[in-house]
């Protein structure tokens, strides 16, 4: 019981299919709370896929056909029982681009609650300042909430759609990429950003970026061709990699 | 040095490409030419709101305030029926219908614009019109309604293409993240991707407004083809189309009444200018809110 306290994400011989292509398989992973885990590999093995699992977004794709087991908070996610709005609600995505809605700074942050059924002026307020905050964007923008969020530089955006996310107060951050449209500096100041969110999130990373996966990230697995090799510590991962094929990529053998 | 054939290519296909501005030109200069004549006669106030359009009496009177508002409640009675149908019908096709079923529906969309106006408007005197006049009780079922309910029809393709054109190309991003955040699928439409669409529903609304304006034949044969000021939809009326198809026959060459109908022909002109200024501003506007991401 103690164990499983500590797992916030749990997959049992999770596979994945796109149609004829074995996309995920046999991964078992476990995610531990208020950390950051990385998912590293080179691109097309899986981990984008996998990402998207947790929050049940391959559902939007044909001829997905998934099999094993996720459990979100011993939960299990993927019967047709759970309640999708729910669980994204409580399961939070940042993208690869930032996507922030064509709409004023202001609405983009009250979306999620809006939609959820929150309707007061004053709650929605309190909670864009709070969100912004935590972005550390309320300064630069508290007097530009009505200007659209497509005016923002690309880091801002990005801060934004993170903003847009804690305004739901989800559980878990899922992360694609969210750093590779940006330039190093704007990469550094999310990464920082990241570091304080864990504190009270749990956030899962997927990047291709090696450097990042080992500044950020507490624990971290390494996919390859659908399969999660190796996962583990993040030093240890980068340090004293158990099996060749991580060693290979992390020397940039391959990737 | 160019080769010869590449040369007499390259002339033909410029000459081609300015023909259309030159044959736009030349059409409107010849309007203005027959149309701005009438104006010796009968002063541009009068001409556009006086409220009698009796053309051969004596002396004649060429108001034509009732053929305005004619074309202008028929088409104002077709765009409240085609906006909503065709916006929904756009956001079925391009956001809720399975793909099997949207073939089918873009299929049939694209052959309701095939249909010759003639066809629908024959169709519109032996079905609409009778079953208008029972409805409502009236003496005659071609009124302005039956008008508008038929021009719907001949805007809707245009109205849907357009407007699931736009929604197909809002960016996906915007709907994956509405959705990532617990979104139903109807709320990210309405909340995030019709927003994201608007300049292209306006421009189509424009362009459908320019097709039901510019269309002749099937007003002309149901809406009664009353020249007098509308009061209602009930009632028949005129457009400024009709009446030009109607009278340029009978309208003795240099005559008051044929300028009569030139200038209505440069009323026309001006408006669907207009029009389609307006439609290219709201779709131009769009690319460029795009473009800007």
């Amino acid at each position: 019981m103690q164990n499983s306290k500590l797992k916030i994400i749990e997959t049992n011989k999770l596979n994945l299919f796109y149609g004829a292509f074995h996309a995920l398989i046999d991964v078992n992973l476990q995610v531990k709370p208020r950390m950051i885990t990385g998912l590293i590999g080179p691109s097309g093995c899986g981990k984008s896929t996998l990402l998207r699992v947790f929050n049940r977004m391959n559902d939007l794709i044909d001829g997905v056909k998934i099999s094993g087991s996720v459990k979100f908070e011993n939960k299990e996610i993927l019967s047709d029982a759970i309640d999708l709005i729910t669980l994204r609600k409580r399961i939070g995505m940042v993208f690869q681009r930032p996507n922030p809605f064509p709409l004023t700074i202001f609405e983009n942050v009250a979306y999620g609650l809006r939609i959820h059924g929150e309707g007061s002026r004053l709650v929605l307020d309190e909670a864009v300042q709070k969100s912004l905050t935590a972005v550390l964007l309320w300064d630069e923008l508290k007097d530009k909430l009505s200007l659209s969020a497509l005016e923002l530089s690309l880091e801002q955006q990005q801060r934004l759609c993170i903003a847009r996310l804690l305004a739901v107060t989800p559980d878990l951050l899922l992360m694609d990429e969210p750093c590779s449209s940006l330039d190093p500096l704007a990469t550094m100041r999310i990464e920082e950003l990241m570091n304080e969110l864990k504190k009270e999130y749990t956030i899962i990373i997927v990047t291709h970026n090696m450097q990042q996966a080992a500044r950020v990230s507490q624990e971290c697995g390494f996919m390859l061709l659908g399969e999660l090799v190796e996962f583990g510590d993040t030093k240890q991962i980068f340090t004293a990699p158990r099996d060749k094929r991580t060693d290979d990529y992390i020397t940039g053998r391959y990737g | 040095m160019k080769r010869p054939f590449e040369f007499i290519i390259e002339k033909l296909v410029l000459i081609s490409g300015l023909a259309s501005i030159i044959f736009v030109v030349l059409i409107f200069v010849f309007l203005l030419k027959e149309g701005l004549s009438l104006f010796g006669q009968e002063n541009l106030w009068g001409f556009l709101f006086g409220q009698n359009w009796y053309p051969i009496s004596d002396p004649p009177q060429f108001g034509i305030l009732p053929l305005i508002l004619g074309s202008f409640l028929v088409t104002l009675g077709a765009i409240i029926i085609a906006v909503p149908l065709g916006l929904a019908s756009a956001i079925y096709v391009a956001e809720v219908a399975p793909s099997g079923i949207r073939d089918v529906l873009k299929t049939g969309i694209e052959l309701l614009a095939a249909i010759p106006s003639i066809v629908l408007g024959f169709i519109g005197i032996v079905t609409l019109a009778p079953f208008l006049k029972n409805v409502f009780h009236l003496s005659s079922g071609l009124t302005a309604l039956a008008g508008s309910i038929m021009l719907a029809f001949m805007a809707m393709p245009t109205i849907v293409s357009i407007i699931e054109d736009s929604i197909v190309s809002v960016p996906k991003s915007y709907k994956e993240g509405s959705l990532a955040l617990g979104a139903t699928r109807w709320q990210t439409i309405y909340r995030v991707i019709l927003p994201a669409a608007s300049s292209g529903i306006l421009a189509a609304i424009m362009l459908g407004i320019g097709r039901v304006v510019g269309e002749t034949m099937a007003v002309l044969m149901i809406t009664g083809n009353a020249a007098v000021m509308p009061t209602s939809f009930l009632q028949p009326v005129r457009t400024l189309t009709a009446t030009v198809a109607a009278e340029m026959g009978e309208a003795v060459a240099g005559s008051g009444h044929y300028y009569a109908l030139f200038a209505i022909g440069i009323v026309l002109f001006v408006i669907s200018f207009a029009i389609n200024l307006l439609a290219d501003w709201f779709l131009h506007r769009g690319k460029k809110k795009r473009k800007k991401r």
